[in-house]
């Protein structure tokens, strides 16, 4: 039976990798007794798939694994028993059943949303706190100003051409048509992205594009990125939750 | 949650940025401010390495237990962040509280193996704690040595405070009662380290006087105050069953070498090979009671979610309720599962069975350590494996279905002569032959044996501590020897032989019997840019050399030099229960070929009894 967990991740936990982030729940199901399904031959392994990588660095409160198991236990039972042995920064936050036939999640992810914090830093490049009085803080506020701006009129061109980096090559490749959504959201930039097998993109980019639509120099470190949420495409068309998928275990 | 000692942009900057950010599963967390003693534990390797040590992990919890102790960690910062922490004048920082180690009442620094000794000092330059221990104040930590390098830990004698001699179960208690209570008075540095060396097992180098006389060699070696003891006894937890033991130990995030439950069975070994310090400094042998490894192995992986669980002991077929631990550990904890890994036990009915349990046979390997080439020089170094065992064993597992077969042996063993060095190219043919004589339908396809060869270092603490070790152009030419004597063989082709580089294995041997006059060395090759010097790709020899030079240390004098038997040791002060006397006739024995039996068939009056426990009194209670 399989079922798909939701879960957040945040705090220092940014700095462990997916492929950890795999070991690390593979571990915490057997900490949690959890009776979770093993493929056959010599070597075993646990079944379980994971939806969108995050990048290192990048929180998050929307990420998704598929998990089979052999017995089954109430959604709230599954969250209890999981957050147990949680430890801090990541939290189990919902798991849903899927149907029988139910395509796994990293085949169906079609968007994800982030939301971008541009970090106050005095010169030397040390974070600042947001009280923090510094002339630093000024310059990083103004250009915060002007990021947000861009923010609220990028997607009115027909064309944002950003450089794109492959492990081979590097090319000048248009974003455009995988920004769906991207407006100011307080002093935080909110934007909605493709993702998937489709067409991925990186937030990174976004804020790049952002950065050369105002003149200034894209520093990597100079910016929170935070995952919403992981979408897929309903029936209509629509982008929902992964959890659409499934149904609560009562 | 506390911030991070590193800045993101720091962490995104350096590899594997989890090996600085600590939160592990099962870290222990406490509020420093409560806390009467800061204690913090160092394994002076990479993150990786270092987690996968179990004795960190004991002591870890034993501290731990205590109400007003807070036991952290810290490991040595690879090179990229090294360079970070330097140029941006970041002090060393402990992971559970990330707070800087200068900070800490104690630092605790585990001695695992002599090619660890600059990564010492990058911890401690790094920390910002004076390198000399002469040069430390109230500021800084007291620093504390201890493992199996502590046995003779005068090569770094000056850079530490105290050394705990033995095993880290037992006085920790003591040490910090002491301590608390000449902190409240606030006694100097050097009284505080003067009571230190009252207590058992605790050697504080800078309370002794060493002379030597104009040959290099020792003349005296003398306590310098009152009551400091001339020698220092061995600790040893007597009661092994009842010993604490980590039931929660931590689970790191990124892969540790070592990604598993470890099940401490027996510590101590009964054979007595004359090669071996372990062997000698753990005795007498104690083993747990299976029902303690029974609980231990279920706490353990419910504790940590690991998927497999292996063995710790120096011979696991010498445990002796090893077939009764090894099926509840295949049926029970196997069943759950988790993988069992073996520790290389004797080939014989019983392991293979177990083997083809647990393993797939097309992919695994026998393993056998004969150590040395011929039945002559295995009696020499006392190592009970003889042709014979070898052939049974292999036989039976060539007939299992078994194809692969690795052989460990050691060059430049005492009293080698070529033909012995030819004896190893020659029993791997006998193997490889016995093969052959299988019909073809019986077995399973071509053979392939490999055989590895390191380079033997003379150890304080075993029969061969007088003995010379081979030089390095020597153990080369012999290593060359076999290698072309494995090419005559008729089943070359079945065959793979490597052997281990000499030059690191010439430094351990310096510093493994090394005095305190090795300290600058150890000093000028650090800040020449030695580090890591257990990683191939940092270790630099020629730096090395260069330090030797400067400061006029001759390397023959420590390594292809034989000591007499009357000459004083740098290591003589401490008293590992094994006697001197024994360790010498071991010696003389040795040279005549005499093989002496292990401690089960019977007492050779070693001198470990003394300690009341273990093996010397099996079947005696």
């Amino acid at each position: 039976m399989k079922v798909r967990i939701k879960y957040t991740k945040s705090g220092h936990l940014k700095f462990i990798g997916h492929l950890d982030v795999m070991r690390y729940f593979q571990k915490a199901v057997k900490r949690a007794g959890l009776d979770i399904a093993y493929s056959q031959g010599f070597s075993p392994h646990q079944l379980m798939s994971f939806a969108a990588p995050l990048a290192l660095g990048v929180t998050s409160e929307g990420e998704y694994f598929d998990a089979e198991f052999n017995s089954l236990i109430s959604s709230d039972e599954f969250v209890r028993r999981f957050n147990e042995q949680m430890v801090e920064g990541i939290t189990v936050k919902d798991v849903v059943l899927l149907p029988e036939r139910a395509k796994n999640s990293m085949s169906i992810v079609a968007a994800s949303d982030y939301i971008i914090t541009v970090l106050a830093k005095d010169e030397a490049g040390n974070l600042l706190d947001e009280a923090d009085n510094v002339c630093g803080a000024d310059v990083m506020s103004e250009k915060r100003d002007r990021l947000l701006e861009a923010s609220e009129h990028l997607l009115e061109k027909d064309v944002i051409e950003v450089l794109r980096k492959t492990k081979k090559n590097e090319k000048i490749e248009d974003i455009r048509k995988g920004i769906f959504k991207l407006h100011p959201q307080g002093d935080r930039i909110y934007m909605l992205l493709a993702a998937g097998s489709e067409y991925n993109l990186k937030p990174e980019l976004v804020v790049e594009a952002l950065c050369k639509e105002i003149g200034c120099e894209y520093k990597k470190f100079d910016y929170q990125i935070h995952r919403i949420e992981t979408y897929m495409k309903n029936e209509d068309g629509e982008l929902v939750s992964l959890l659409e998928s499934g149904t609560k275990i009562e | 949650m506390s911030r991070l000692a590193l800045s993101d942009e720091i962490l995104m900057k350096i590899e594997k940025p989890a090996r600085y950010i600590g939160n592990e599963v099962n870290m222990i967390k406490k509020n420093p401010e409560d806390m009467d003693i800061r204690f913090c534990m160092c394994f002076p390797d990479v993150y990786e390495i270092g987690m996968s040590h179990l004795g960190i992990q004991i002591i870890y919890d034993v501290i731990n237990k205590r109400e007003d102790a807070y036991c952290e960690r810290v490991y040595s910062p690879w090179p990229d962040l090294d360079r970070i922490m330097r140029e941006k004048q970041i002090p060393l920082f402990s992971l559970e509280t990330q707070t800087p180690v200068k900070q800490f009442d104690f630092l605790g620094i585990t001695l695992q193996y002599e090619m660890c000794y600059t990564n010492i000092l990058q911890i401690l330059e790094l920390s910002g704690i004076p390198i000399w221990a002469k040069d430390r104040t109230l500021e800084d930590p007291i620093v504390f040595g201890g493992g199996p390098c502590s046995y003779n830990p005068e090569p770094i004698a000056d850079f530490f405070d105290v050394f705990y001699i033995g095993e880290g179960e037992t006085r920790f208690d003591d040490v910090f009662e002491l301590y608390k209570q000449l902190k409240k008075q606030g006694v100097a540095r050097e009284e505080l380290l003067y009571q230190i060396a009252k207590i058992p097992g605790m050697y504080v180098p800078s309370m002794y006087k060493v002379d030597y006389k104009e040959d290099g060699t020792i003349a005296s070696f003398e306590p310098v105050r009152e009551d400091v003891p001339e020698t220092i006894t061995k600790e040893i937890v007597l009661d092994f069953d009842k010993a604490p033991y980590p039931s929660k130990p931590l689970v790191p995030y990124i892969k540790a070498t070592q990604d598993r439950v470890t099940l401490e069975i027996m510590r101590g070994c009964i054979r007595g090979c004359r090669f071996c310090q372990a062997g000698m400094i753990y005795r007498p042998t104690r083993q747990k009671n299976v029902e303690t490894l029974q609980k231990y192995a279920r706490e353990m992986i419910r504790s940590t979610g690991h998927e497999e669980i292996s063995l710790s002991s120096l011979s696991s077929s010498d445990y002796e309720c090893l077939k009764e631990l090894i099926y509840f550990l295949i049926d029970e904890i196997g069943n759950n599962d988790v993988n069992v890994s073996l520790p290389s036990l004797r080939i014989d009915a019983f392991s293979l069975d177990v083997m083809k349990k647990v393993q797939d046979i097309k992919k695994s390997s026998l393993t056998f350590a004969p150590e040395a080439g011929t039945q002559r020089l295995r009696d020499v170094i006392n190592k009970g494996l003889t042709e014979e065992v070898i052939l049974n064993g292999a036989m039976q597992a060539f007939k299992g279905g078994w194809n692969k077969v690795k052989f460990y042996f050691m060059l430049g063993l005492p009293t080698e002569t070529n033909e012995d060095a030819e004896g190893i190219p020659k029993l791997c043919e006998t193997v490889a032959e016995a093969y052959y004589s299988i019909p073809k339908e019986e077995r399973n396809g071509k053979v392939s044996i490999t055989a590895s060869s390191s380079f033997f270092v003379p150890k304080p603490f075993t029969p061969f501590q007088w003995a010379p070790m081979l030089d390095g152009e020597t153990y080369i030419e012999r290593a060359h020897h076999v290698k072309d004597t494995f090419r005559q063989q008729l089943n070359f082709k079945s065959m793979k032989y490597t052997y281990h580089e000499s030059y690191v294995s010439v430094l351990e041997g310096v510093f493994a019997r090394g005095d305190r006059k090795l300290s600058r060395v150890i000093y000028d090759a650090y800040k020449s840019g030695c580090i890591f010097d257990s990683w191939t790709e940092f270790f630099d020899n020629d730096r090395w050399m260069a330090a030797f030079e400067k400061n006029g240390i001759s390397i023959p004098f420590y390594t292809t030099r034989e000591r007499p038997l009357d000459e004083i040791l740098p290591w003589d002060f401490i008293d590992i229960g094994v006697t001197k006397r024994f360790l010498a006739s071991e010696w003389e024995k040795a040279r005549q070929g005499i093989v002496t039996p292990n401690c089960r068939e019977q007492c050779s009056g070693c001198g470990a009894a003394k300690f009341g426990g273990g093996v010397c009194f099996e079947g005696k209670n």
